[in-house]
């Protein structure tokens, strides 16, 4: 019996030593089909992504077009200082922080109501029913989203404004005004991703054990009790994970987002980093600082799932990466 | 309350169905609390989509009023009448329904190739072509560096530049892999191999038949996902206005509002109330999906899930 374990325990070992002494031309030749299934895919992973990568270079260089990648000459981190020190690059940091963590705050705990109150209603087709309505707008590109928003929220012909002057009050200018434009921003995000949240959650719910709801009616719990105290002990790892992750995109932001919803009216919080790595570079034609604030952007953002990802293994999660 | 107390009133509960005890009165204020909220948020999906959809089928003085709420009033279909005699919108539409039906085609050809090469755990360098490919969904190069590259490959102002770039997306790459690990048996492969099948003969015959959900749902995510991006045009489509996809000539007519409806022939005399006309033109380019994705989206769930499991 013994003997046998240790044979079958010796053989794979002894294979891929075996196999490791045939080199590659062994694989190549073995696994060609394989190698050919894949050689599109990297061919396009190369081209499209890592010869991007190439021109990262030019943040470090004073770039001319006239001149090329390699005519244009290294300045070190001089274009960093530069765009450090521009007038722009400050509000735009504190714009992107600012709209992603007020996200954060209202978009990300709606789903998790949601999905608890759902979790609540048992009449199938009425589940089903709102269920389908609230995930549209996850499905609507944000230039339909922002073109809605304009045709509701104008002060002049916006429907909300006709309503709001028909209760006999003032308009509101909901999207000429910089704080009310803030407020519309994270209203509409909240909407837009509010129905879309919540199956992850209503999942991580149909796992809970029924006897814990059980057991919660035994001791009296009423059923807002029982959500509180065993619905939500229960998902309380899925929602660690999904606010982790989202941490790790406090940097980033939808540039198709933010300029859907942008006007001439209201400026002061539509400036974000995005906005700014378009303005200058496709705008100003200022390839290579436009370029090292992309990086700026991408190398913290990049920094941030690194560490959102540690503190998911620390806490005993599975980690995103 | 003790398990004696509860059974006791679950048992007068059923005698007397009809009696309003404390609990059921609880339970039923419970229940109409949720269906409202729920219902509220729900209808507020839909309700916007609504007011622009009787918008674009109104009588222009009803709109300039401010009369129209959620049903036409004066209907008439002049602006979709005038939408459909409008080249540069129909064209609009053209680009973007050959554009994601190319990029979705191409995307996952590579998608099922890739996820099939790099499940097979004794492919020599799988854990390097993995990290090669995931790397790029957390480190972007940005959009200027993009924006140079497609300069350098002469495919700014070009179809290709709408279809190529983006069509292999790491993230549907892991979610395809995941599947296929999940849900194809690893010994049916095996012995398959063992009969001396190939693996283009073992991927054709074995795995795509057996993951047609997962491959439904990666197609959707890539169409779903080409069909509204409009950001990549906007940096890469510059001269020739007859390429720009259906979002950005939304973007140009109604949010930028910086390009005006091609008003020929007829329409410039009886001028059409812009609002009527830009109502009309949001529901041409939200119809297509919203008549779809009631149909697609539980593939798109059933995506999410399989993202989530680690994504």
């Amino acid at each position: 019996m013994s003997m046998r374990a240790t044979k079958q325990k010796a053989t794979p070992a002894a294979n891929t030593l075996g196999l490791h002494k045939k080199g590659l031309a062994f694989y190549l030749k073995r696994d060609w089909q394989l190698y050919a299934l894949m050689l599109m895919p990297l061919v396009f992973v190369i081209v499209f992504k890592y010869m991007a990568y190439g021109g990262l270079s030019i943040a470090f260089k004073n770039y001319k077009v006239a001149k090329g990648y390699a005519g244009s000459e290294w300045v070190g981190f001089k274009i960093f200082e530069k765009i450090f020190n521009h007038r722009d690059f400050g509000p735009a940091v504190y714009n992107t922080l600012l709209l992603n963590i007020l996200d954060l705050v209202f978009s990300f705990p709606m789903p998790i109501i949601l999905a608890l109150l759902l979790n609540e209603i048992r009449v199938k087709w009425f589940k089903k029913t709102t269920q389908t309505l609230l995930y549209l707008p996850h499905f609507l590109s944000w230039v339909v989203i922002g073109s809605v928003s304009l045709q509701m929220f104008s002060v002049n012909s916006g429907v909300v404004n006709t309503l709001i002057a028909n209760a006999g009050h003032s308009p509101i200018p909901f999207l000429q005004d910089d704080a009310w434009w803030l407020v519309t921003y994270v209203a509409i995000g909240v909407w837009q991703s509010m129905g879309w949240g919540t199956i992850i959650y209503l999942a991580a719910i149909t796992n809970v054990n029924s006897e814990l709801y059980e057991a919660a009616r035994v001791d009296g719990a009423n059923r807002f009790q029982q959500c509180l105290h065993v619905t939500l002990p229960c998902i309380r790892s899925t929602i660690v994970v999904l606010l982790i992750m989202n941490l790790g995109k406090l940097m980033g932001g939808s540039f198709e987002r933010i300029l859907s919803m942008s006007n001439a009216k209201a400026t002061e919080f539509t400036t974000t980093i995005p906005v700014l790595v378009y303005r200058w570079g496709i705008q100003s034609g200022k390839f290579s600082e436009s370029t090292a604030l992309g990086l700026f952007q991408s190398v913290i953002g990049l920094a941030l799932v690194l560490l959102s990802d540690a503190i998911a293994k620390k806490l005993g999660e599975d980690g995103l990466l | 309350m003790s398990v004696q107390q509860v059974l006791q009133e679950e048992l007068t509960y059923q005698k007397r169905k009809k009696a309003w005890t404390p609990t059921r009165v609880a339970n039923l204020a419970a229940d109409v609390l949720c269906w409202l909220i729920v219902g509220l948020a729900s209808l507020s999906c839909v309700v916007p989509f609504l007011h622009i959809a009787a918008k674009s089928v109104s009588a222009e003085a009803y709109v300039v009023a401010n009369k129209v709420l959620l049903l036409p009033k004066g209907f008439n279909l002049s602006a979709y009448n005038k939408i459909f005699h409008d080249a540069s919108i129909l064209r609009s539409m053209w680009v973007t329904i050959v554009v994601t039906i190319a990029f979705t085609l191409i995307g996952m050809f590579l998608t099922i190739s890739a996820s099939y090469a790099l499940t097979r755990r004794d492919l020599k360098g799988r854990k390097i072509m993995t990290f090669m490919v995931m790397f790029t969904m957390y480190f972007a190069a940005g959009a200027i560096p993009d924006y140079l590259l497609m300069n350098d490959l002469h495919m700014l102002d070009t179809w290709w530049c709408l279809i190529l770039p983006l069509c292999f997306a790491p993230y549907n790459l892991l979610i395809m892999k995941n599947n296929f690990q999940g849900s194809i048996p690893e010994s049916l492969i095996e012995s398959a191999l063992l009969d001396g099948a190939g693996h283009f003969k073992i991927l054709s015959s074995i795995v795509v038949p057996l993951s047609k959900p997962i491959i439904a749902t990666i197609a959707l995510f890539y169409a779903v996902g080409r069909w509204n991006a409009y950001a990549d045009a906007l940096y890469y489509i510059k001269q020739r206005t007859d390429l720009r996809p259906l979002q950005l000539k939304l973007y140009y007519l109604i949010v930028a509002a910086n390009e005006s409806f091609q008003t020929e022939g007829v329409a410039t005399t009886t001028m059409t109330n812009p609002e009527v006309l830009k109502a009309a033109c949001i529901i041409f380019a939200a119809l297509p999906i919203i008549c779809v994705y009631p149909f697609v989206q539980k593939y798109f769930v059933q995506g999410t899930m399989v993202g989530a499991v680690k994504g």
